[in-house]
């Protein structure tokens, strides 16, 4: 993360310690906080809490063969639910696959993703059903430009930049670092400049591609990356969930009222592994580690609100219903059932199709050939 | 036969005016097109049927295209249906399933053949497995327009015939009509089809004319077509091959060879029906295609039909294919596209066994 000084463009409220230090570069965006009751900042810190165990909880499962694989959100808490927060119904929410609490935000049930962790299914939930919380999509940046093409859509229709913030619609799609350099996010940022879509990128810079450094994707700070397409970008500190919250919120409402997209690259750090099938020690430096763990944005959004005489029993509580809340999603995880192997065939096309269809009925056709086998 | 589609797919409504952009005010029941403006007329007619058809991609706004497929719609439909987008193919096709997603029917064009794979990834990874990765509950009614295949004389990428990297792919559907009748209502099926759907539109053939019948085909999208009855040996091709097939066939008349040509019109999903009604008959069958020969959907049928009708069949399937090559210059490339003489001598080799 770039130093603190006068020049700094990173967006920062809390001090690492928990103190409002606003920098400079925050000044436009401090406004946005007013918005804010102590019942959402209660909030804040209890969504950080929970995603935080349910991730441990996750992981565990994974280790006990319960799940083929877990993807941690660790250390990007604040980022993720500062910019959660600040979405309306309306909005839809194009995530890549590690925004957790984002669907948690928007109304998903966070066993919904554990079942495609397990392979029960590919998807896992209706984005409509949830907040407009879309599916997570698994080759890197293909859903900036569904995201783009959503807001296309939102302008056809003449739902956003209507005046009505209470009814004018944006889309925000998260990708990260490692993405910023695929050929799609960069052609989703041509499209959406060309456009002028009602959108936010929200970039997560958790400063690791699996094993390789964010310095291998690029040269330049990334949010400098949205000048050259023509749109403003805004370096947050995205350890800071205030600060997440802010810049989001003013650049989703710019985006509802019509003012076009903006990049926004949110400084965090993947504490945890890329996967459970990564091993970060044999890459990464342990005192890089410990620096962001420092840095961590619940101890630092923790002392915030202690600081103002946030009771102990509610972060107490809070303790409680994330341990709650990890029990409850270990025991429904493992009630989870397989499909019907009818899934195979049933959803590949919505019309009727000849091949399908035939390949399907061969399979009951030997299935049920088999002694004590079903039709 | 169990797999023939025909009797199955439901036909969809026609629209009443089904009329060219520049038909006098009493609307004509036919005109003689070429393929291009059959093609034109049946976009037209799918924009008017429905507000949410958007056409889009490079250069078919006020140009309407390359080949001006699209020529007249943006005048007539204007920047919000008709778009002109950035030059990206990737970008297009996954615009494109936002679109889709937000409840649109996006018909995009790709310039040439050559110039889809950029888009190669949205349409295998994303747009063919939307559906499915959302467990039914959403479609991707997206078609993909593509120039394709040669006899044109024109530079490397602008001669390709890659339908089979789309055939391979579950969740698309593929499809390619030969003349500009089937052109004119196979697009507006397309459009109207919930499913994603690559159309592949022969070049070659965009100019030649041909009559189009306006209002409802009646005929399901992915019916294939006996184009051409005979008995003594089947051809079955698509696109611009079917004409190279009725050639051949004239010619193998002289010499008092009765052959069957089929039309498939449709290569995924593919209608076996008349083909093995055919075969039964012929016990000869040779497949063409411009495409290169291995892994091919001539492979494809060869194998099916040898599975189905093995003992109908007099002789091995045969294909004629562009050979395993990049498509060759231009100069050289009568050499490389199957003609109707080198359709012929795998008949003649058909016939000896």
């Amino acid at each position: 993360m770039a130093a603190r000084e006068n020049d700094s463009p990173l967006v920062q409220v809390l001090s690492t310690s928990g103190l409002v230090e606003p920098s400079e570069a925050a000044a436009e965006f401090m406004p946005y906080l007013d918005r804010l009751t102590e019942d959402d900042l209660r909030r804040f810190y209890r969504d950080m809490v929970v995603v935080r165990r349910f991730d441990k909880e996750a992981a565990n499962l994974q280790r006990q063969g319960q799940l083929a694989l877990w993807v941690p959100s660790h250390g990007q808490e604040a980022a993720q639910v500062g910019s959660a927060y600040a979405t309306r119904p309306q909005d839809h929410v194009f995530p890549s696959y590690r925004e957790h609490v984002v669907g948690m935000i928007r109304g998903l049930d966070l066993v919904d993703i554990l079942r495609m962790l397990r392979g029960v299914t590919l998807g896992g939930w209706t984005p409509e059903d949830h907040g407009n919380f879309h599916l997570y999509t698994l080759v890197l940046a293909s859903q900036t430009l569904h995201a783009t093409g959503y807001a296309m859509g939102m302008q056809l229709d003449g739902t956003t930049a209507t005046g009505n913030p209470e009814t004018d619609e944006a889309v925000i799609v998260y990708y990260g670092d490692g993405a910023s350099s695929q050929g799609d996010a960069n052609e989703a940022l041509v499209f959406a400049a060309s456009y002028q879509t009602p959108q936010v990128f929200f970039l997560q810079n958790n400063h690791w591609a699996i094993s390789v450094p964010v310095t291998r994707q690029s040269r330049t700070p990334l949010y400098l990356r949205a000048g050259g397409f023509g749109m403003p970008g805004t370096q947050v500190d995205g350890n800071d969930v205030l600060a997440s919250y802010a810049v989001t919120a003013k650049h989703l409402d710019d985006a509802r009222a019509g003012k076009g997209p903006a990049l926004i690259e949110a400084m965090t750090y993947r504490v945890g592994a890329h996967t459970t099938a990564d091993d970060p020690t044999k890459y990464r430096d342990p005192e890089e580690l410990a620096a962001w763990v420092a840095k961590d944005p619940i101890v630092r959004f923790r002392a915030y609100l202690q600081g103002l005489g946030v009771e102990q029993d509610f972060l107490d509580a809070v303790d409680e219903e994330a341990e709650d809340h990890a029990a409850d999603v270990r025991r429904r995880a493992l009630e989870i059932r397989s499909p019907e192997r009818s899934v195979i065939f049933d959803n590949v096309y919505a019309e009727p199709h000849p091949l399908i269809q035939e390949q399907k009925a061969w399979l009951d056709r030997y299935e049920a050939s088999f002694e004590g086998g079903d039709a | 036969m169990s797999d023939t589609i025909v009797t199955e797919t439901p036909v969809r409504e026609p629209a009443a005016s089904a009329v060219p952009a520049a038909a006098s005010a009493v609307p004509a029941t036919s005109a003689n097109l070429p393929m291009a403006k059959a093609l034109n007329a049946g976009l037209r007619q799918a924009m008017l049927d429905n507000p949410k058809v958007l056409m889009m991609g490079e250069d078919i706004g006020p140009l309407g295209g390359v080949f001006r497929v699209t020529e007249g719609l943006h005048a007539e439909f204007g920047d919000k249906r008709v778009l002109d987008t950035p030059l990206a193919e990737s970008g297009i096709v996954g615009t494109a399933i936002g679109l889709a997603l937000r409840g649109y029917r996006p018909v995009c064009e790709i310039q040439f053949d050559g110039f889809v794979f950029p888009g190669f990834d949205q349409i295998t990874s994303q747009l063919s497995r939307m559906r499915n990765r959302h467990e039914g509950q959403v479609t991707m009614p997206v078609v993909i327009r593509i120039p394709y295949g040669g006899h044109i004389g024109s530079i490397e990428h602008h001669q390709e015939s890659p339908e089979a990297y789309f055939a391979h792919t579950p969740g698309l559907r593929v499809v390619s009509p030969s003349n500009p009748h089937d052109a004119y209502w196979m697009m507006q099926e397309a459009i109207a089809s919930d499913d994603p759907i690559i159309f592949f539109e022969p070049k070659s053939r965009y100019w030649p004319k041909g009559e189009v019948r306006f209002g409802a085909s009646g005929i399901p999208l992915h019916a294939s077509r006996v184009v051409r009855a005979g008995s003594d040996v089947t051809l079955v091709g698509h696109g611009a091959m079917v004409t190279v097939l009725l050639q051949a066939a004239e010619l193998a008349a002289v010499e008092g060879i009765s052959i069957e040509v089929i039309d498939l019109r449709s290569i995924s999903p593919i209608d076996y029906g008349p083909i093995l009604t055919s075969v039964e008959k012929t016990g000869h069958l040779v497949v063409a295609q411009e495409a290169y020969g291995f892994v091919s959907v001539g492979s494809e049928i060869a194998a099916t039909v040898t599975e189905r009708s093995f003992y109908h069949l007099e002789a091995p399937v045969l294909r004629v294919s562009g050979f395993d090559t990049p498509f060759p210059p231009a100069a050289v490339e009568t050499h490389f596209l199957p003609s109707p003489d080198r359709v012929l001598e795998a008949v003649d080799r058909s016939l000896a066994y």
